[in-house]
Order: structure tokens, then C-alpha cells, then sequence
């Protein structure tokens, strides 16, 4: 792989960010339309986790994520167009219209979903580390959660597994500080999900998500970690979601003032900051802004144009 | 012809599998350096070695989930818990991720998993290791279930079970497994979903699968020397479900029994019921009753526990109250 110049990755991973963002106010727009039905969870504000994290990973690489998967999956390169057209319901969604927003799946780039049941998703994540290593092949398993899902037992078997196996896994907490509308002084009696590593005898790194290139460098280590000696890590990125849980979530547990606060160190400006000051000019920005508009406006009228899934679809794939 | 255990039917299928395929794998509680709580993997890791062959701490959820991410992306494991019981903490593995995968995927993940283990009461393990599961799974779109009863089919019916692109649940049986029998040489497949004539009679048609196959046949005996023959459908495979020779029997008897371990309340003989009604229904001449476990949690004391199952004499009383119509 050729190294870029800081800049140009810096460049590549705000673009990826704003397409995560835009992506995700369009989406929104289109719930309000009622054109995405159930539930949609947001990626707003945690766009530096995903996109810095798996900026890392190759293709043989593979990823599960939880029902807020949107920006994994946009940041490990699905199309915009299929993810789009999944929250439509479309036939040519990236689950043919059959998963929903909670459930995007890409078997070509090993994206494994998508997971709506919290913490029972960390054991499938061991399993296809655990499939790599029975194979030999040096891959990694990225597996993203929320602080709301390290009190359940399933994550906690996963990691022991994960440990005690030797599994090149990298365990990803998004602390977003809410677990839904509960706030993490009423869910966590240790307010640092990384500790929970250390009795698993695990490597563990916490930090924020405000750079998107330190994210980059911290995952990193835990991804070289995983693919070199097949140890795995816990990693919990501090985070934060400026929408509610979900669309139907009105956020009376905050305050406007707290999320207006919490804005101040968006990854986005930050790194459109740090491209100014390293002489990308306004019109490049505002090209770059353009064209992800452009590309959302693609996938939106894709995503509507598109074909509902007809009734034969409803049995097809219940078996093999 | 040869004759085996149960166990040890189990264990050649198991091994056979690992042999033609490197996928395929074992995974459990106590499966390697014990030798299996029940010793149907006596061996294995001995000839597999520990990457083929993998104990595990006590993490139903864990180790099926690991089971299914690893099927996922192509492996072929074989999850083993202790007894079907210990499933219930790994149910959302089971019914959230291994049923649901493909259908969530829009096909593009399967997953060809086998989970196995002993179902049903052993002998005085009381409430809690004493259920039967096929209820709970039978319901899942997206699994497959299979009960064998004999030796051949304990064998056959695992084989094809690791070959299977679904998820596929094996509920054996511990009063089964020492079991012997005869099992065909070669590469003895049962084909999944294809039910098998036990016995042929032409008073009463007798639907049954997994251990209550062997309270049904000597039933049947006490009864042909009164001159009562009744018709024995095992039905092996409990998802997909077949019951074209259950049909095809009840059009000369027109009476048909359903004799199941398992609790009343819903459940695969309910199921048995309605459809034999549906498809069925010119030819009965009563109603179809079923003969089932009592609907109450398992007793530890012998002689409740016995009471509580189906035995050779309720069956052969569930026979006499299907004539009495």
C-alpha cells in the first residue's frame, strides 16, 4: 500500500465522515416523509469511530456491527445507493429490502450485519475471528457495540472466549454516553468500559473520537495487534450521538445545552479545521461538500425509484 | 452390518465428517480431554488434535455464537451442549442469529451448523434437566430438527446434518444412548424429512419420534396378541416434517395416536394433529388423540418421574381410547 500524504488521507477519511453525516440527515428527512418505517438509529456525531477505525482493515478483513450500522457500513465502503434503498425497503437494498436499517449485510465486503439483539452479536464477532484463525489466515474481526451492550452476558462470554482462544479480534465500544435514554452514572457502576478487559487479561485503549486521525492510529495498533500475535482488544471510544436513540426518541434526558457543548468537538469540523490549516482552500471543501450531496441525492432517488421486493421473496431465504 | 451403540453411531458420523471435510469441527463443554460427558466423543481429540476438537468454559451463549460466526464465513461446526437444557442460555443464539441470518441477509450469509445434545428426561435429573425442546424449535422458521431414534438413523441423521447448509438441531436422547443397533456400512446417510414406517398394523396409525419409539413397539406387541396391529410411523426428522406415510397408513386405519415425551401444551404432535385433520379428515372415524408427557415440571422422585413420562401402558390405554370411538 502506498503511503499517502497526511493530507490526502485526512482528505479521504473527512470525505468519508461527511458522507456518513449527510447520508444520515437524508435518511432522517426520508423517515419524516415516511419512507423508512421501524426503527432508525442515527450515526450523527460518531462518524470519526467507524470511518477511523476501519480505515485500518483490508479486504479480508470483517466487521459486525449493532442495529446503529449505517456509518460502519458506509465506512467500510458499501454503496450509498444500497444502503439507501435498504432503509427504503427496496428490493435492491443491500438485504433485498428484507433486513432493514438494523440489518445491512455485504457478503463482498465481509460486512456481517447489522445486529439487532445487544451483546449476542460479540460471540458471532469471536466466531469469525475464531474461523480466521482456524484457517491460518491473518485477517481481523472488527466488532462495534455501544456502552449500553457491556453489562449483558453475551458480551462478557465473548470476550473471555476471544481471550482465553487467542482471537485476532478488535472489540470496539462506542460509549456514546446514553444507553438509549439512560445515562451511563445510572447503567455503570465503572464509568471506563475498557477496564472490563482487564479480567479477561485483554489489551485495552480508551480514547475520543474528536480526530479522526487518531482514531486511525489508535484502532491501528489494536488491529496490528490482532493480525500479527491474534490478540485481541477492547477498545472503547469516547463518543457522542447528537440524535435521539432512535427517530421516536424525543431526548428529554438531555439538554440542549449539553448537545450543543458536545458539538464544539465534532469530528467533522475538526478535521475540515486541520485541512485549512494545511492549505486545502475553501473551495475544495466546498467541492468535496458538493459532490457528497450530489452522491446522497443519487442514492435517495435510487433508493425511491427502485423496486419493491416481490411476495416471493418472504419464504425464498428462510432456507438454504 | 454392524453393531453399534447409539454413542457410538453418533461418534462415527461425527468422525467420518471430520475426515471428508476440514470444516467441520467440534465445540463443547467437556468434548475433548473428558471425552464427552456422554462419551460420544470418546477419542476424537486424540485423532483430531485441539484445533478440530475444542473445549470450552461453561459459555452456552458464547460458544454457540462463536459456532455461529465461524458458519457464517463457511466453517462447518458442531456445537455440543451437555443437554439440550443448558440451550435455554443460548437461545438467542440459536433463534436470533442462526435461524434469522439468511433471511436477514437477503441470502447472502447461510448458516450450516449442527447444534447437538442430549433432549428429553434422563433419569432422576429433575426440573430443569429433564425438558424436551422440540416445541420451542420445531416453531423457528429457518431451523431444521431432527429426533433419531435408532442406532442407524442416530448415525445417518447427523451425517446429513453436518452436510446440511442450514442450521440443523440434533436432539438425542441419554436413556438412548447405549443403545445398540445395526447401522449399514459406508457412508450411511439418512436423508432429512423423510419419515420411516416402523411397524404395519391396520387398527391404529401411531405417530411417535425419538425415545418414545421404544415405548411404542412393545405396546404394540402387548396389543397384536389380542389381535390389535397398530401401524408405527417414526418420524425422525420434526422439521421439515413428513407425514406422507402417516397419511397414507391412517387412509386403512382411520385412527390415529401421536405419542410424544413432551409437555401437551402445543407443540409438534398439536401439529401432527392438524395436518393429519386437514389432509386426512374423510378418512378418520374418530378423533386423534395424543399420548403425551405430563403437563407438569419434571418430578425428581422415581416413581413420579415415571408417571410423568409416557410408558409401554399409556400407550397401550392411548391405544384402547382412539378404538373406543
Amino acid at each position: 500500500m502506498p503511503v499517502a500524504a497526511p493530507t490526502d488521507e485526512l482528505l479521504a477519511l473527512h470525505r468519508q465522515m461527511l458522507l456518513i453525516r449527510r447520508f444520515e440527515e437524508a435518511s432522517a428527512k426520508a423517515y419524516s416523509q415516511g419512507k423508512i418505517g421501524g426503527f432508525l438509529h442515527l450515526y450523527i456525531g460518531q462518524e470519526a469511530s467507524a470511518v477511523g477505525a476501519l480505515a485500518n482493515l483490508g479486504e479480508g478483513d470483517a466487521i459486525v456491527g449493532t442495529y446503529r450500522d449505517h456509518g460502519i457500513a458506509l465506512a467500510r465502503g458499501m454503496s450509498p445507493r444500497a444502503c439507501m434503498a435498504e432503509l427504503f425497503g427496496k428490493v435492491t437494498g443491500c438485504s433485498k429490502g428484507l433486513g432493514g436499517s438494523m440489518h445491512f449485510f455485504d457478503a463482498e465486503k465481509r460486512m456481517l450485519g447489522g445486529d439487532g439483539i445487544v451483546g449476542g452479536h460479540v460471540a458471532v464477532a469471536a466466531g469469525v475471528a475464531f474461523a480466521s484463525k482456524y484457517r491460518g489466515r491473518k485477517e481481523v474481526t472488527v466488532c462495534f457495540l455501544g456502552e449500553g451492550s457491556v453489562s449483558i452476558g453475551g458480551f462478557h462470554e465473548a470476550l473471555s472466549l476471544a481471550s482465553l482462544w487467542a482471537l485476532p479480534l478488535v472489540v470496539i465500544v462506542e460509549n456514546n454516553e446514553y444507553s438509549m435514554g439512560t445515562p451511563l452514572s445510572r447503567t455503570l457502576s465503572v464509568h471506563d468500559t475498557s477496564q472490563k478487559a482487564h479480567g479477561y487479561g485483554m489489551a485495552s485503549d480508551r480514547f475520543g473520537t474528536s480526530d479522526v486521525l487518531e482514531v486511525k492510529r489508535r484502532v491501528g495498533e489494536a488491529v496490528a495487534r490482532a493480525r500479527e500475535t491474534s490478540k485481541p482488544t477492547l477498545i472503547e471510544v469516547q463518543t457522542y450521538r447528537y440524535r435521539g436513540h432512535s427517530m421516536s426518541d424525543p431526548g428529554k434526558y438531555r439538554t440542549a445545552d449539553e448537545v450543543e457543548l458536545r458539538k464544539k468537538t465534532d469530528p467533522i469540523v475538526k478535521a475540515e479545521a486541520d485541512l485549512r490549516a494545511a492549505g486545502v482552500s475553501d473551495a475544495d471543501l466546498a467541492r468535496v461538500e458538493a459532490e457528497i450531496e450530489a452522491e446522497v441525492e443519487d442514492a435517495v432517488r435510487f433508493a425511491d425509484e427502485s423496486a419493491e421486493p416481490g411476495e416471493e421473496l418472504i419464504e425464498a431465504y428462510t432456507y438454504a | 452390518m454392524r453393531e453399534l451403540r447409539y454413542r457410538e453411531a453418533l461418534r462415527e458420523a461425527i468422525a467420518e465428517e471430520m475426515e471428508r471435510d476440514d470444516r467441520v469441527f467440534l465445540m463443547g463443554e467437556e468434548v475433548g480431554y473428558y471425552q464427552g460427558a456422554y462419551k460420544v466423543s470418546e477419542g476424537l481429540l486424540e485423532r483430531f488434535g485441539t484445533r478440530r476438537v475444542v473445549d470450552t468454559p461453561i459459555t452456552e451463549e458464547g460458544f454457540a455464537g462463536v459456532g455461529v460466526g465461524a458458519a457464517m464465513v463457511g466453517l462447518r461446526p458442531i456445537i455440543e451442549f451437555m443437554t439440550w437444557n443448558f440451550s435455554a442460555v443460548a437461545f438467542d443464539q440459536i433463534i436470533n442469529h442462526a435461524a434469522k441470518i439468511r433471511q436477514m441477509s437477503g441470502g447472502q450469509f447461510s448458516c450450516p451448523i449442527v447444534f447437538r445434545g442430549p433432549n428429553g428426561a434422563a433419569r432422576q435429573t429433575g426440573a430443569q434437566h429433564s425438558q424436551c425442546w422440540e416445541a420451542f424449535y420445531t416453531h423457528i422458521p429457518g431451523l431444521k430438527v431432527v429426533a433419531p431414534a435408532t442406532v442407524a438413523d442416530a448415525k445417518g441423521l447427523l451425517k446429513s446434518a453436518i452436510r446440511d447448509d442450514n442450521p440443523v438441531l440434533v436432539l438425542e436422547d441419554e436413556r438412548l444412548y447405549g443403545l445398540k443397533g445395526e447401522v449399514p456400512d459406508g457412508d450411511a446417510v439418512v436423508p432429512i424429512g423423510v419419515s420411516a414406517q416402523r411397524r404395519d398394523g391396520d387398527a391404529v396409525t401411531i405417530v411417535t419420534w425419538g425415545k418414545m419409539l421404544h415405548m411404542v413397539l412393545p405396546a404394540c406387541e402387548l396389543l397384536a396378541k389380542e389381535g390389535v396391529e397398530c401401524a408405527v410411523i417414526d418420524l425422525r426428522s420434526l422439521r421439515p416434517l413428513d407425514l406422507g406415510p402417516t397419511l397414507a397408513s391412517i387412509e386403512k386405519t382411520g385412527r390415529a395416536l401421536v405419542v410424544q415425551e413432551a409437555w401437551p401444551y402445543g407443540g409438534v404432535g398439536a401439529e401432527v394433529v392438524d395436518r393429519i385433520q386437514r389432509d386426512a379428515f374423510g378418512a378418520l372415524k374418530g378423533p386423534v388423540l395424543r399420548v403425551t408427557g405430563r403437563d407438569a415440571s419434571m418430578p425428581y422422585n422415581k416413581h413420579l418421574e415415571d408417571l410423568t413420562i409416557p410408558s409401554v401402558d399409556t400407550v397401550v390405554r392411548g391405544v384402547r381410547a382412539v378404538l373406543a370411538w
